[in-house]
């Protein structure tokens, strides 16, 4: 099973256990993806983790879009600027960055 | 995007020269032993697998004698040799229809007739061994199951069954693939392919009623778990989660909305789609099928309509009648009461389609098209719909509404070339449970065919969007069109077309 800084993770790189995330498993995971994590990263991670931890689940895409545009101003409520951010999408890279489970089905 | 190697794109498309075992390797991650155990499968691969898999092919060649004779009746023709996406994408020969299926049929010759038992070089009759069941799990996850080449095929054998046949006798003993079978396990415990659990279901759509009535100013409602409706709703559950298919979802709630037909959605069968269907597994399909039974039957509806999914319609329309008795076919007490509670007066089940194409020949919805004059739209036809369904109980039906539904909505209309469409659609890339990460060069090269022919309608056309009644291809064409430099955002779901264009009333019609 591989690690990153000693917490496993599964063949897709998500954690096993939520409970083992922290924030520098977050930054060596974006450093892997050549991602420096900006302010606006951690806005988005802090709402994934936060919505996750109400309803054990991962937010949809437009409820995650207008929560972002509350936080950062309308001009960044949007997938096209989430995606500027994570690049593999916000549900799956800002998933695993958060410390979250993947998101399955069609999606 | 991960650097996959893709030529400039082409607005033709070519038979490319072979190169054996470009896509030769370990397949798609396998589920793991709690999501195998999940389904009824074993855990993990057992000892005695070539045993039980030869006695599984055994069992499903006399349960589904469909299977029995495709594997007999090959001519190796050829027909179907440049038919599929993915071998037009990948170059490997394997992927070529007739090669791909010939992996299970030189195991069944070899056990199952005389010249393969006794002669078995002569007819090209092999082992099932490591390796050969390797190539099984590899390629077998290479096929949507999409029926492209079926068409071709002057006997019509459906390789579809084959690659599901092949699947189930995987699970069997114990050889899963982790997309598919995590997805069926969540939609066993929670009623979903997300997982999303009933909280954030329901708070979802609330959040979403509130955007609505934000844009619109008018106050439309998205039932949930309500009694006594007309309607039941089953949508595919990305278009609660994903882009853009909630925009999608928004235009049924918008039609429903204009229609004055009371609906509901289910939250304990929040999922159209039947992925039972793609692993080959009747019993799991007919678990999801129960579901939604019981919701219908819980709730009291006369009608149940089913959303923007392609392979949940091919099940919905091909396939409830028997597992379900949703549309007549079944006979157990279930079954009955079911039948007795819907209203035949329509189609049960029915398209989303079918029932907006319905309302638009009353002259109850009124579109002003102007809102969509930025777009030149085409129509992607998923492979489910156009290879294994049927609308509108009219010849070509599963062509003709969804074209007429746009049309109404929209000024700019063209198809892409015609062999391309219809019933010869190519697949996105990502059907047939092949969705996933794991296999993004796959979906990248499957897409090929398809973007060829949309590179055409954008050169001759100035098509600018591309329109889908399907999740998977949603998503799948999101996720590969940037690859062939197109936009990701010009794929919408039909009913988004039907969403914006729409004029609303402010108070919802009464009925009739």
């Amino acid at each position: 099973m591989a690690e990153i800084l000693g917490a496993e993770v599964d063949e897709e790189g998500f954690l096993i256990n939520i409970s083992d995330w922290n924030e520098d498993i977050a930054i060596a995971m974006a450093n892997e993806d050549d991602i420096e994590l900006s302010t606006e990263h951690w806005e988005v991670i802090n709402f994934l983790r936060e919505y996750f931890d109400e309803y054990k689940f991962a937010p949809a895409v437009r409820v995650l879009t207008k929560s972002i545009a509350k936080r950062l101003g309308n001009d960044k409520g949007n997938s096209r600027y989430l995606y500027s951010l994570f690049p593999y999408g916000p549900a799956k890279q800002g998933c695993r960055f958060a410390g979250l489970p993947k998101p399955t089905g069609c999606v | 995007m991960s650097d996959i190697k893709v030529e400039k794109l082409k607005t033709y498309i070519e038979t490319p020269l072979i190169e054996i075992d470009s896509m030769k390797g370990v397949g798609p991650f396998k589920a793991n032993k709690e999501t195998q155990e999940e389904l009824g499968f074993p855990g993990e691969k057992i000892d005695n697998w070539k045993e039980v898999a030869i006695n599984k092919i055994a069992d499903t060649v006399s349960k589904y004698r469909s299977v029995q004779v495709f594997l007999d009746i090959c001519v190796k023709c050829g027909a179907c040799t440049d038919k599929c996406h993915y071998y037009l994408g990948t170059s490997d020969p394997k992927n070529m229809p007739v090669a791909r299926q010939d992996l299970f049929r030189s195991v069944y010759r070899r056990y199952f007739t005389f010249s393969g038992k006794y002669f078995p070089k002569l007819v090209g009759a092999k082992d099932l061994d490591d390796e050969m069941l390797d190539d099984w799990y590899n390629y077998f996850h290479q096929c949507s199951q999409c029926r492209r080449c079926s068409v071709f095929c002057p006997y019509g054998i459906d390789t579809a069954e084959i690659s599901m046949a092949a699947r189930e006798v995987m699970n069997s003993i114990g050889v899963g693939q982790k997309y598919s079978n995590q997805i069926l396990g969540k939609v066993k415990k929670i009623g979903n392919n997300l997982g999303m659990p009933e909280p954030a279901f329901k708070d979802t759509l609330l959040d979403l009623e509130e955007e609505i009535e934000q844009e619109t100013g008018v106050a439309i409602r998205i039932p949930i778990d309500k009694k006594d409706v007309e309607v039941l709703l089953v949508a595919p559950s990305a278009d609660f989660f994903a882009e853009p298919h909630i925009d999608g979802f928004i235009g049924y709630a918008k039609v429903f909305h204009q229609s004055g037909v009371s609906w509901t959605l289910s939250s304990y069968a929040s999922e159209a789609a039947n992925f039972g269907m793609f692993i080959g597994s009747y019993e799991v399909m007919r678990q999801g099928a129960l579901r939604i039974r019981k919701a219908a039957i819980d709730l009291g509806v006369s009608r149940v309509i089913v959303g923007e999914c392609g392979h949940a319609w091919r099940v919905a329309y091909s396939f409830w009648n028997t597992l379900s008795g949703l549309g007549g076919g079944a006979g157990d007490e279930y079954a009955l009461q079911l039948q007795k509670q819907l209203d035949k007066r329509y189609p049960q089940p029915q398209h989303i389609i079918e029932f907006t194409y319905d309302l638009i020949q009353q002259g109850k919805l009124v579109f002003d098209k102007s809102r969509n004059d930025h777009r030149v739209v085409t129509f992607h036809d998923s492979c489910n719909i156009a290879r294994g369904s049927n609308m509108g109980d009219i010849e070509n039906g599963q062509f003709i509404l969804p074209r007429e539904v746009i049309k109404a909505a929209c000024s700019n209309f063209v198809d892409m070339p015609i062999e391309t469409i219809k019933i010869s659609t190519f697949c996105c890339g990502g059907g047939g449970g092949l969705l996933t990460d794991d296999l993004i060069e796959l979906r990248v090269k499957g897409a090929l065919p398809r973007m060829q022919a949309l590179k055409q309608a954008e050169e001759s056309d100035a098509v600018n969007t591309m329109a889908a009644l399907c999740a998977i291809c949603k998503s799948q064409f999101s996720k590969v069109l940037p690859y062939y430099e197109f936009d990701p955002y010009m794929v919408v779901s039909v009913h988004q077309l039907v969403g914006e264009a729409i004029i609303l009333d402010k108070e919802p019609k009464s009925k009739n």
